[in-house]
């Protein structure tokens, strides 16, 4: 699909210098719709969540949802930001038939929180400050599904289906100011800009915050300038790069793209790109100029919202810990090392482990998991761990089954695996592949016997008082009973057949 | 009980017609029915409905009267003008009719909801007699833009009825309904009020929902009543008025004393100003003629009469039709065939939704939509934004100045409601200019969002044609329009001996065969 040269990363970072910017939309979980009262839910059946305010009827008006502007003060005030004491909608024209009004109602020139900043941990325990430019709110636009072509576009569809649902969902949109200095950490930075975000979002209780729904949602621009210039290069804004790797490969690979494009001496082009996850690449969009008049005036139909100091005084002392505190509690709640905490928090996997742990795991199981077995896979499968499709449950469920002795380790690996293909809950799955522990003594005892017959020498070692040698006997047993039998207990019926005290 | 046939039924006021429902002198159903026949006798030369909604108003009808002969608490509970049928413009959506905005765009298009108001009127049990003729989208001043046809001034068919409500003014005047709804964004109530010898009251932005009146211009835009009395349209107005937790613009409290204020009219004492800029040059003779009697007669009646300036009115046209397009065109942008409405697809070349946006909308709108949209887009883009609509908004800042420091003289103020009387049909259609002139004197009302009332003020001497006087009050103080205009009227009609639609010739029911387009 896409043919453009790009330089290595090490090369680029040797010339260049990348600024970065990002636009974040966050969608809220609010009950209703941003300015009607058709219910805001995920995965409907299409166009079942909507009413003549969504589908853009003749004579509507829009109600601004209080809880919206509540979330968003919410998530103005995690950002560090200033929170407008008087707000305005604007109005964006543009025909799309995502729109049904065919202009979206947004904030342009008054955001309800402005000039915020959020510190971002990187993985070398490094801290970095993005600047907040603003966050807004705004109406999420339908979904248009284009049908037949062979691109998915719209150019080239035979017919595109809308689903209006989405049409009118709350969206707050977070814009960074410039990012400046990142260097060759940038792709990291990326990545974990866009997860501080939704981690906030989440922790605030405002958002879902699924990417995998578009319940938070990144447009990243790049620019590179060779080092040492201070104006910026022109950028590239490639738009829904929707997970964490992603956001990460998107800053990466356009790094290196512009890069071929400076060192061939050609114009970067000011352009939107679309991120392609299967070849890990952005192909070029729609050319975005300052011609692109979207005729913003303020909305007539709507009043400005006006946030009272004590209101945002009675939202802020709502917040919850914001998410760095919270590591550090956590940290201490599980009693992790600092090397541990770091590579289970650079593994995108605390939520997943503090969930595991909620569902009744102990700390160092559920870090046992996630760590050992689970980030391991993702890697393999490349996805992230949590949307490998391991639950807490299935976790605490092999768990069990492990202290129960009805498994071993090796088995509970074994397990998990079926619980990835899609083979049902461990105990089906133990039961279906036959993995259980033989607990029976009875055929235990006629393999150990048979052992023993088979190495008498062994046997009379261990007689004698040389228990180190019984690992042999074990040995023979496993082997025969094609490593079903518990090891300890197995142990304890040798020393009791050879009637030696362990 | 005195027997009224239905010529003398269809021509009470809707407050007479509500005093004999509740004696139970007459029934909704015989009102209702009387007024059907009229509009099946003379619409068909007026041309006021679109839509004549029988069924429905009678079994509406049929409902109060039940209620009314079963009596007890319910009939105790029927509001004033319960039974008391009305029209209404097509503007304004209505479940169970078709809307239309008078555009080929939503021909044959159902509203699936009722705005605020028709839930009102549905609430008071009024009759809806049907839909009322407009200019398209209420852009217009004679209704002639409609897409079916202009409606006839029932003073003289050759001429408009003004516009855009000019339906609702016509239906009123030609005795088809006792009230009617319509929409003022620059004097869509008042104007044809003036130019039928009705009345048309645009109350304070805000009073009245807008929720379901489809939108031409946001900030402009107001629902208000067309009737033959004063006190007719404070009742009504007391019907549709009140916030509305669907219209985020309009008043958090309702404005409750129109009718008290109606029925104790009293200018003893006030102040009225006269709006220098708001007569004399560009005003027809006759015009300035009943408006000056009118004038005479608040003054013997006690008022004290003011001069008072508004220099910045002289932009106020200017500044409308800058404001008022901007928003035209982002409000229409939803008519795209896409989801209810006219489709046309493109003649040849390739099916794209833009082409079939462009197709429906080239087909679908008329030219004075087509050029107001246009117009907007043209205002609102980049690079433009400032010089048009950022200095018409600086423009509406200084009206409203204006019109504080009048207000600080004057308790109420007073115009003629347009510069002429109705002009012939087709006199201004190829002349946009000319016809936007007509709105000179009620656009600043819009543009401050205050309220302004239009009642009869005679008959022009050059043309025998009726001519409006304006009343125009601070916001919120719509009770003061209703008190002064009830003055003026009972002192004008006693002038007269009688209420000015008696002088208006009668329509010639033999020749027509059936009304509206039902």
């Amino acid at each position: 699909m896409s043919t453009d040269a790009i330089l290595s990363f090490e090369e680029a970072m040797e010339k260049y210098d990348p600024v970065l910017g990002f636009e974040v939309h966050v969608e809220l979980n609010t009950n209703t719709k941003m300015f009607s009262s058709a219910p805001n839910v995920f995965g409907d059946e299409p166009n079942t969540n909507v009413n003549e305010v969504d589908l853009g009827m003749p004579g509507v008006l829009p109600v601004v949802n209080k809880t919206a502007v509540e979330s968003s003060i919410k998530i103005g005030l995690a950002l560090n930001c200033k929170i407008a004491e008087s707000c305005r909608f604007a109005r964006k024209n543009y025909f799309y038939p995502d729109t049904p009004k065919n202009f979206q109602t947004s904030q342009y020139d008054e955001p309800i929180a402005y000039d915020g900043y959020l510190d971002i941990e990187l993985s070398d325990g490094s801290v970095f400050r993005v600047e907040i430019e603003r966050a807004h709110m705004e109406e999420d636009a339908g979904k248009l599904t284009h049908m037949g072509g062979a691109t998915g576009r719209i150019q080239g569809a035979d017919y595109s289906l809308v689903d209006y649902n989405r049409a009118g969902v709350p969206l707050v949109e977070i814009v960074t100011k410039p990012i400046e200095g990142a260097g060759s950490r940038a792709p990291e930075l990326a990545k974990a800009y866009v997860a501080a975000v939704r981690e906030i979002v989440k922790n605030l209780g405002v958002s879902d915050a699924r990417m995998e729904r578009g319940n938070v949602r990144c447009d990243a621009n790049v620019s590179l300038r060779p080092h040492g210039r201070e104006r910026f290069g022109i950028r590239s804004e490639t738009k829904n790069v929707n997970s964490l790797r992603a956001v990460e490969h998107a800053v990466r690979y356009e790094i290196q793209r512009h890069a071929a494009v400076l060192e061939s001496g050609e114009p970067v082009i000011q352009e939107t790109r679309h991120w392609h996850e299967d070849t890990r690449t952005t192909t070029s969009g729609r050319a975005k100029s300052d011609a692109d008049d979207y005729r913003y005036f303020p909305e007539p139909d709507l009043v400005p919202v006006l946030a009272s100091r004590e209101w945002v005084e009675e939202l802020r002392a709502t917040l919850p810990e914001p998410p760095a505190a919270r590591r550090k509690r956590l940290q201490a709640d599980w009693g992790y090392s600092d090397l541990e905490f770091r590579d289970v928090v650079n593994a995108g996997v605390m939520d997943s482990i503090e969930e595991t742990i909620a569902a009744g795991a102990s700390a160092s199981v559920a870090r046992k998991w996630w760590m050992g077995e689970i980030v391991g896979r993702a890697k393999t499968a490349d996805v992230d761990p949590s949307e490998l499709g391991v639950t807490p449950q299935t976790i605490v469920e092999l768990n069990t089954l492990v202290e129960g002795g009805k498994i071993n380790n090796k088995m509970a690996s074994q397990v998990l695996d079926g619980v990835l293909a899609g083979e049902g809950a461990p105990a089906e799955i133990v039961e279906k592949r036959g993995l259980a522990v033989v607990s029976d003594d009875g055929p235990l005892l006629e393999a150990i016997d048979a052992a023993l017959a088979a190495q008498p020498d062994v046997a009379e070692k261990i007689r004698g008082g040389k228990l180190q040698a019984i690992g042999a006997i074990v040995g023979g047993v496993m082997k025969a009973t094609r490593g079903q039998a518990d090891a300890g207990r197995v142990k304890e019926l040798i020393l009791e057949r050879l009637g030696v005290e362990g | 009980m005195t027997e009224l046939n239905n010529s003398e039924l269809i021509r009470l006021s809707a407050a007479q017609l509500a005093a004999k429902l509740a004696a139970r002198e007459v029934t909704s159903v015989e009102v209702t029915q009387a007024y059907l026949d009229r509009i099946a006798d003379v619409d068909g030369q007026v041309n006021a409905f679109l839509h004549v909604n029988a069924e429905e108003a009678l079994a509406v009808a049929a409902e109060v009267d039940a209620i009314r002969a079963a009596g007890g608490a319910e009939a105790e509970a029927l509001h004033e003008l319960a039974g008391v049928p009305i029209a209404v413009k097509d503007l304004i959506v209505t479940i169970g009719q078709p809307t239309t905005a008078g555009s080929k765009i939503l021909e044959g298009w159902h509203s699936p909801y009722d705005a605020t108001v028709i839930k009102k009127l549905r609430a008071a049990k009024m009759p809806i007699l049907g839909k009322t003729n407009l200019d398209e989208f209420a852009m217009g001043s004679s209704t002639e833009h409609s897409a079916y046809g202009p409606t006839r001034n029932p003073w003289d068919l050759d001429r408009i009825p003004g516009g855009s409500g000019g339906g609702s003014a016509a239906a009123v005047a030609a005795f088809e309904a006792p009230l009617a709804l319509g929409t003022d964004t620059g004097g869509s109530i008042r104007q044809p009020g003036a130019v039928t010898g009705t009345v048309g009251m645009k109350p304070t932005y805000g009073a009245v929902s807008r929720y379901g009146a489809i939108a031409m211009a946001s900030s402009l835009d107001q629902i208000g009543p067309v009737s033959r009395t004063v006190l007719d349209s404070a009742l009504l107005q007391e019907v549709i008025g009140g916030h509305d937790p669907f219209d985020s613009t309009s008043l958090t409290d309702r404005l409750d004393t129109l009718v008290a204020a109606a029925k104790t009219g009293n200018v003893t004492g006030m102040k009225i100003g006269i709006v220098k800029e708001l007569h004399g040059e560009g005003y027809q003779a006759g015009v300035e003629n009943r408006f000056n009697e009118s004038l005479e007669l608040l003054k013997e009646a006690g008022a004290e009469i003011v001069e008072v300036s508004c220099p910045n009115f002289k932009y106020a046209l200017g500044a409308y039709y800058l404001i008022m397009p901007s928003e035209v065109s982002s409000n229409l942008a939803k008519f795209d065939g896409v989801r209810y409405g006219l489709r046309v697809l493109p003649k040849d070349g390739p099916m794209t939704i833009e082409r079939v946006m462009g197709a429906t909308r080239a087909a679908g709108f008329g030219d004075e939509v087509k050029r107001r949209i246009i117009l907007g887009t043209y205002a609102l883009s980049a690079g433009y934004y400032d010089a048009y609509y950022g200095s018409a908004q600086k423009v509406r800042t200084l009206i409203q100045r204006d019109f504080d420091a009048a207000f600080a003289q004057a308790d109420v103020l007073i115009s003629p409601t347009a510069p002429t009387t109705a002009f012939k049909l087709g006199e201004k259609l190829d002349d946009p200019l000319a016809m936007y002139l007509n709105d000179v004197a009620t656009i600043p009302a819009n543009m401050a969002g205050i309220p302004g009332l239009s009642l009869p003020g005679g008959l022009a001497d050059e043309d025998g044609l009726p001519v409006g006087i304006q009343l125009l009050a601070p916001a919120r103080e719509d009770a003061r329009l209703y008190r002064v205009g009830a003055v003026l009227e009972s002192l004008l009609e006693e002038k007269w001996g009688g209420p000015l639609l008696a002088k208006a010739p009668a329509l010639d029911s033999s020749s027509t065969t059936a009304g509206g387009s039902n």
